[in-house]
């Protein structure tokens, strides 16, 4: 820890040091779950033993897409869709950087839904954080590629008709060497599953499920955060190695959780044609 | 020849624009290629593919252009000279993170070899259309700088210039090159490397907590921490602040989009390069680029044997566009002739510069093939008249 | 001549565009003369009639492409017919007797006949067709001179076939000198 760290945290807490404080306060609703996740990550990066000068954070556009901004590391607020390819050219051109790429379910798997399978069919070498909170908040609540079936949106105004990505699943199918889920009321596991993928060489996942009561839990029968969260604890259930396939998340059904693969595998830089890993 | 230590590849060779390209790059110092194979650009990223791992540079291969382009400002981010190369349909796709590499200041080149469009239109044969997308293909109002080669040296010679362009602006810099430059075969002199002028961006000579990434030095650009330096900079293609935070006010965009182009413009007398040919005494100027300016050059000599008065102005830089030396020329002349490979794009420039000074005369092409001489000559003749 | 305008053409597979590269390199690097190479590319590159065409010359090359040429050596019947026609009566046409029947279509210029297709079955494969006929080429005309081209074609060709190549360019530029003897023609 440096010196100005050691300064910072006589005085405030532990984890401002890894804040941009001239940046507070941020600009998620109450009851989102992004402070959450982002306070779980700022654990997970003080506990993972990691040269946070070789930290690189990449966001792409959304409320999540936000997180970059916030984090006191060299972080990088990229275009929408974009962020893990982004981020590929920033961990190939410098190999020392440990590169997390922390977004939303709109940008990752929609726009950016063809970047994720790649990067993971490539086993790059980057952490991603994918907070799901089954719409597009930062437009105002519209259907994403993760919305349950039947489920109302400002453009699923009649319930969706459509089926939804199982993050997971997908991540896995591609090469993914590392995937695990958790809610944001599972902070410590979650926080513990952070660490293990930052530390996991190859691409590895966490899906983060998050509420946001504002504009999905409000049109949900959740309307509040606290709702949102007694759902995830009414109905998420750990199972370490469940089979990814079986854990779609469905309407008002049940949230599997745990971590479903870590596997080993050689990355991209492992496999490339010349000595310069 | 020999691949010394730079990885010049110095020696003279009969090589391929789109291969001089590549070694060109190399030359430079690019050291990360990201791109989507696309006829007819796909030869510089299969030069890259072989070459980048004997110098120590990592290639990939990426899903898409629009994944291309942002591999490439992230490698830049990670301190890497960087490039992609690619033609029209995939041009559309990268002028997203074009976008975000204009706003974030990032050094990079993009090479748009092109061919006929719009659309997949003529995927094998020469076109000159996308030169207003240069310009503008991307949303939002900014400066950019493109470069436009004849031959494949001097695809080579400008593919270094347009490294040391963007490093020296921290600005993305295009090379508009065409189909018909980047399949021809000529000979190239690659020099050793003590010859190969390089430029590396400015870093930030103060500490982390008085560094402010996008404040400006003098020539309105400012030096630049990449990640891993210790800086913890923020980038955002959000308007932002000299701290690079968002700042979501008139203010702040004022401030920052009237320094993005005026580190351009003013700037404009150090960027641009022209060649000049024949002008002392001309009383008309044919006005080309890339493969139309070597066209251009037989149906010149034939006017100059009927007695003709007529010169080249060919645009190197073909933006930031040449106003100042264009004024000057339209004080002197009777007419421009503008041939290109499109319906008329740097014409409208042209006409737009010299207004009724002098006469400006299009020579459109679609494009698919390259002009018939002898409708240049004929354009001359009417100018000359 | 100041200014040679040659097209190289026949069908994909046959190292059309490779003999034109060798051909440009070796007026470029060996003979210091301009030259510069234009080919077919796409579809045509993958089996159909392809071209190879260099623009050679003592001065800078401006205008890059063929005005008329004035060498043609066609190694399929398909751009003989193409091209036969557009040769001058000063030009010269080459032709691989062994593909082509130049009675096809009219022709101004003169023609040489070279079986280089039979010749490269016989040196023992057919893949040398190419620089058999390049061997032709240099020994026929005065395009690029003989040293360059066998410079060119060495340097260009796989290591492990460099033995099958000399004997191919060897070949080819024999036969020409008996056909210069026989013709009086350069």
């Amino acid at each position: 820890m440096t010196q100005l760290a050691q300064r910072e945290i006589a005085e405030t807490h532990p984890r401002d040091v890894l804040l941009r404080q001239d940046r507070l306060p941020h600009i998620w609703c109450p009851g989102c779950g992004l402070g959450i996740a982002l306070n779980c990550f700022l654990g997970a990066l003080m506990k993972s033993g990691l040269d946070l000068k070789k930290v690189a954070v990449v966001s792409g556009i959304g409320c999540a897409g936000r997180v970059a901004g916030y984090i006191n590391l060299d972080s990088f607020h990229t275009t929408h869709g974009r962020a893990i390819p982004f981020a590929t050219g920033l961990k190939l051109a410098n190999p020392e950087l440990k590169v997390v790429v922390f977004s939303g379910d709109g940008d990752l798997i929609a726009i950016g839904g063809n970047h994720f399978i790649h990067a993971a069919r490539r086993n790059m070498d980057i952490t991603v954080i994918c907070v799901n909170n089954f719409n597009y908040g930062m437009t105002g609540g519209q259907l994403g590629p993760t919305t349950p079936t039947t489920a109302f949106t400002t453009t699923s105004p009649y319930g969706n008709r459509e089926h939804p990505f199982n993050i997971p699943y997908l991540a896995a199918g591609s090469g993914a060497v590392y995937v695990a889920r958790w809610t944001t009321l599972h902070v410590r596991r979650l926080e513990r599953s952070m660490i293990e993928a930052l530390q996991k060489k190859g691409f590895a996942l966490v899906e983060v499920i998050s509420p946001c009561p504002t504009l999905y839990g409000r049109r949900n029968k959740m309307p509040t955060g606290v709702e949102e969260m007694e759902y995830y604890r009414r109905k998420s259930v750990i199972r370490h190695g469940a089979d990814p396939r079986d854990v779609e998340i469905r309407y008002e059904g049940e949230i599997v959780v745990g971590k479903f693969v870590d596997v080993e595998k050689p990355t991209f830089i492992d496999l490339l044609p010349n000595d310069n890993r | 020849m020999s691949n010394n230590g730079k990885g010049v590849l110095t020696g003279e060779f009969f090589m391929e624009g789109d291969v001089a390209c590549a070694e060109g790059a190399i030359a430079a110092g690019c050291r990360f290629f990201a791109g989507y194979p696309i006829t007819p650009a796909t030869e510089i990223a299969e030069r890259m593919a072989r070459r980048l791992p004997q110098v120590g540079g990592v290639f990939i291969q990426m899903e898409d252009e629009m994944a291309s382009m942002a591999a490439v400002l992230g490698a830049s981010w990670g301190g890497a000279k960087s490039m992609t190369a690619t033609s029209g349909p995939g041009f559309s796709l990268m002028m997203e993170n074009l976008g975000l590499g204009i706003m974030t200041e990032t050094p990079c080149v993009l090479v748009n070899v092109q061919r006929g469009g719009p659309s997949t239109g003529l995927p094998t044969a020469v076109g000159q259309g996308d030169v207003m997308q240069a310009r503008w293909g991307s949303h939002g109002h900014y400066e950019i700088i493109a470069l436009s080669p004849s031959s494949p040296q001097e695809f080579f010679d400008l593919t270094i210039t347009a490294f040391n362009l963007s490093e020296t602006y921290r600005v993305p810099v295009v090379i508009l090159a065409d189909e018909a430059v980047g399949h021809m075969t000529e000979r190239v002199v690659i020099p050793p490397p003590e010859q190969v002028h390089t430029v590396d961006r400015r870093k930030p000579t103060v500490p982390p907590d008085e560094y402010l990434p996008y404040k400006a030095e003098g020539d309105g650009v400012p030096p630049m921490a990449v990640a891993g330096d210790g800086y913890h900079i923020h980038v955002t293609g959000l308007t932002h602040d000299e701290r690079g935070y968002p700042a979501m006010n008139a203010e702040a965009q004022d401030r920052l989009i009237r320094r993005l182009v005026a580190k351009i413009r003013d700037n404009a007398d150090d960027i641009i390069i022209l060649t000049e040919r024949d002008l002392d005494d001309a009383e008309v100027v044919v006005i080309a680029y890339g493969i139309t300016a070597r066209v251009s050059m037989l149906p010149i000599e034939m006017a100059r044997r009927e007695g003709i008065r007529v010169g080249l102005l060919k645009l190197v830089t073909v933006w930031p566009f040449p106003e100042k030396r264009l004024i000057e020329l339209a004080g002197q002349v009777k007419a421009f002739v503008v041939p290109e490979l499109n319906m008329g794009q740097i014409a409208l420039e042209v006409q737009r510069v010299v207004g009724s000074r002098a006469r400006t005369i299009p020579v459109p092409h679609p494009g698919g093939t390259v002009h018939d001489p002898k409708v240049i000559l004929e354009a001359i003749r009417s100018a000359a008249q | 001549m100041a200014r040679n305008e040659v097209c190289i053409s026949g069908f994909g597979g046959q190292g059309i565009i490779l003999a034109g590269h060798i051909m440009g390199e070796a007026a470029s690097k060996f003979d210091k003369k301009s030259a510069v190479l234009t080919k077919s590319y796409g579809p045509e590159s993958r089996g159909g009639a392809c071209a190879a065409r260099l623009v050679i010359s003592d001065s800078d090359v401006h205008y890059p492409y063929l005005t008329q040429p004035n060498l043609l050596v066609a190694m399929s019947q398909e751009a003989y017919d193409k091209y036969a026609s557009k040769v001058p009566a000063d030009g010269l046409i080459i032709i691989d007797e062994t593909l082509v029947d130049p009675e096809a279509v009219p022709h101004r210029a003169p023609v040489l006949r070279m079986p280089a297709t039979k010749v490269a079955e016989e040196l023992g494969n057919r893949i040398v067709a190419n620089v058999v006929m390049l061997g032709f080429v240099a020994g026929a005309t005065d395009v690029v001179s003989a040293e360059a081209m066998r410079k060119a074609v060495l340097e260009t060709v796989p290591k492990k076939a460099l033995e099958l190549n000399r004997k191919a360019f060897d070949t080819g530029l024999e036969y020409a000198k008996k056909v210069v003897e026989i013709t009086g023609s350069r």
